[in-house]
């Protein structure tokens, strides 16, 4: 184990499986400015400068992963992965099928997603859910220094075209993380970060730190909230999530993307669907508003859920026969 | 009759293009009958049998939603390619890509792109695999697109990426004046394509797309210095879309004079004058090509109507990897 930042569990996980497998290689904008020592080890065919042009940049990584390479391209910010969805969405995520099986697509396109630098609507949308909506993609956003390793390292060993979301807000934050160079963390696995009896907190990425926030102000008031934090949005680990709902039976779902056809209406769903008759209260989903991100810190930071309002809508669910839906936005 | 072998690449040609034509007029046939409409490419045989006659086994293609001719002059089985047209188990993606999406593995048909750009933007990737080793050494990659593509911005970003990492990419437009139902004036200057390509920076040549051994001796000469620097070329072929967009298509926004005077270029008429002309072939033996061509699809017609249909419960098969799917 050793205590590292999320940007240096990434490092280790590109570098490693580069090391590993020399069908990995490395594509996008600066790449080899800004990891020299991937350069200086793997050389420039395998860690690729490109233009500042998404499309063409998603498009050869789809190109390469259906004639026999393993790309992983950096987009940088996910709101420039606009330009460059007629090749994930068109090309990655449907030709294995329409192929019928002849061709496969094993790619990996990151970027960095959610509030915290004060950037603007244009570099922070949390455009998760776009991907979860599109068939043949897969959905990485982990929460934890370690879990990036683990998933980057499952991600570009997949078959499948993964997207995988860095949130801006953890890139610094620090954690242990395994040595092993075999740290994979499956796709599809959800984790329970905090066991409880009484609630249960779903989020994934920074909103799992403000849920063991505000379990841990429950726990102070007696309150048992278990965390489930999801890691990969898709495929999702519905098992994990219902089985903590059939115990506690209460759901409070908490995301920093709008909440409009994303992961928390998705979950809210499956709860309806899967675990009716669990229910004690209804389900209570708290999401950003559907408006796009404002660069000033105190309107980006009004935009979030905070441990308050995950606190708030717990009580409320403890100690109301009938608690409305709370939308932050509207709050 | 000759052996095969003994036969000349001339006739053959001509041949692969009675075929080509046999086979889309036999879909237009079944269109009529309730069979999924087609992009045909009729007009177009000769790009495509000009440009893929200069490919060897170890190259790959692209193409996009005319793709008909691409796939038949690189071997494809007609009845294969007819069965996935109808949706039918035999055909080479299992009935899941239709007219629009059709690959072929075993032929080196890497990815179709009905998107139209799209097969561009995933072509640099595919010459990228090939230059870091993935494909048969020496192999080059082919991409086929239109005019309507060349109006794409990704034309441009490939074009650059292509040429700024030196990939082995040939570049091929069939500029065919249509796209969908626009005409080409009606989108950019008249020798924009080329000149838009020129730009930046790598060897172009125009060519007249319905002379099929003009096409073919431009391509075999842009596939050798592709082979022997690795860098990109690109061709434009200067062609006609002779049926409507997707059929049925009444043509009703056709100028028939301009119709009338592509007809009369006719690509397969043109290259039997010449053969007729070179007595490389007389009237008997021409009139051989075509029934043995038309023979070929009545074949491939029943093969493809005979094929079953996909079995529903495989419906979300091959969205993800299985055990068992390609490694």
């Amino acid at each position: 184990m050793s205590r590292i930042t999320t940007e240096q569990a990434i490092h280790q996980a590109l570098a490693e499986e580069m090391q590993r497998d020399a069908r990995v290689f490395l594509m996008g904008e600066g790449v080899a400015t800004k990891r020299p020592d991937l350069l200086r080890d793997f050389g420039a065919a395998r860690v690729r400068n490109t233009p500042l042009a998404e499309a063409i940049i998603a498009g050869t990584a789809v190109g390469a992963a259906a004639s026999g390479l393993r790309p992983v391209i950096d987009l940088l910010f996910a709101p420039f992965l606009t330009y460059a969805m007629d090749a994930l969405v068109n090309s990655a995520g449907k030709l294995r099928y329409l192929s019928g099986g002849q061709f496969e697509f094993p790619l990996v396109a990151m970027s960095m997603t959610g509030s915290g630098w004060c950037v603007g609507a244009q570099h922070n949308h949390n455009l998760e859910a776009m991907f979860v909506h599109a068939p043949g993609l897969k959905v990485v956003m982990p929460s934890t220094p370690a879990d990036f390793k683990g998933l980057l390292k499952s991600a570009i060993r997949d078959a499948d075209p993964v997207l995988f979301f860095t949130d801006l807000g953890l890139l610094h934050q620090e954690g242990e993380v395994p040595d092993d160079g075999d740290h994979c963390v499956p796709l599809g696995e959800a984790v329970v970060r905090r066991a409880g009896r009484d609630v249960t907190l779903v989020s994934y990425a920074k909103t799992v730190e403000v849920c063991l926030q505000a379990a841990m102000q429950l726990g102070a008031q007696g309150i048992s909230a278990e965390v489930v934090d999801l890691r990969t949005l898709k495929p999702f680990d519905e098992a994990t999530v219902l089985n903590s709902l059939r115990k506690t039976g209460r759901l409070v779902i908490v995301t920093e993307a709008s909440g409009l056809c994303g992961m928390a209406a998705e979950l809210a769903a499956l709860a309806a669907t899967r675990a009716f008759a669990a229910l004690r209260a209804p389900v209570v989903r708290l999401t950003g508003p559907d408006a796009p991100a404002a660069s000033s810190w105190v309107l980006e930071q009004a935009a979030l859920p905070s441990a308050d309002a995950v606190v708030q809508a717990v009580e409320g669910l403890l100690h109301q026969a009938v608690a409305e839906p709370a939308v932050l936005a509207a709050s | 009759m000759s052996a095969a072998a003994t036969v000349p690449a001339t006739v053959r040609r001509l041949e692969t293009m009675l075929l080509a034509r046999a086979y889309e007029e036999a879909l237009v046939e079944l269109q009529h009958g309730g069979a999924p409409g087609t992009c045909t490419s009729v007009g177009q045989e000769a790009c495509a049998v000009g440009v893929v006659g200069a490919l060897e086994p170890r190259d790959r293609l692209l193409t996009n939603h005319r793709s008909a001719a691409h796939l038949i002059a690189r071997g494809a089985d007609p009845g294969r390619l007819m069965a996935e047209v109808l949706g039918r188990v035999d055909g080479y993606c299992g009935g899941r890509s239709g007219s629009l999406h059709i690959s072929a593995r075993e032929l080196g048909v890497v990815l179709t792109s009905t998107i139209v750009g799209g097969e561009l933007s995933m072509a640099p990737g595919v010459a990228l695999a090939q230059k870091m080793g993935q494909g048969e050494a020496g192999g080059i990659v082919a991409v086929f697109f239109g005019d309507g593509a060349a109006c794409e911005g990704i034309f441009h970003e490939a074009l650059n990426l292509a040429v700024q990492w030196q990939l082995p990419l040939l570049f091929v437009c069939e500029n065919n004046d249509w796209q969908a139902f626009v005409h080409r004036r009606e989108t950019m200057p008249d020798n924009a394509i080329a000149a838009w390509a020129a730009g930046h920076g790598l060897a172009v040549r125009t060519v007249d797309g319905n002379d099929v051994e003009a096409v073919h001796a431009a391509a075999s000469e842009a596939v050798a210095g592709i082979r022997a620097d690795g860098r990109p070329r690109f061709l434009e072929l200067v062609t006609y879309r002779l049926r409507g967009h997707f059929e049925p298509d009444d043509q009703a926004y056709v100028d028939p004079a301009e119709l009338a005077r592509w007809q009369a270029r006719d690509p397969l008429q043109q290259q039997a004058d010449r053969l007729l002309a070179q007595a490389a072939l007389d009237s008997a033996g021409l009139a051989r090509l075509h029934e043995a061509a038309r023979a070929r699809i009545a074949a491939a017609v029943a093969f493809a109507q005979a094929s079953a249909w996909p079995d529903p419960r495989a419906l979300t098969r091959h969205v993800y990897a299985e055990q068992g799917d390609r490694p």
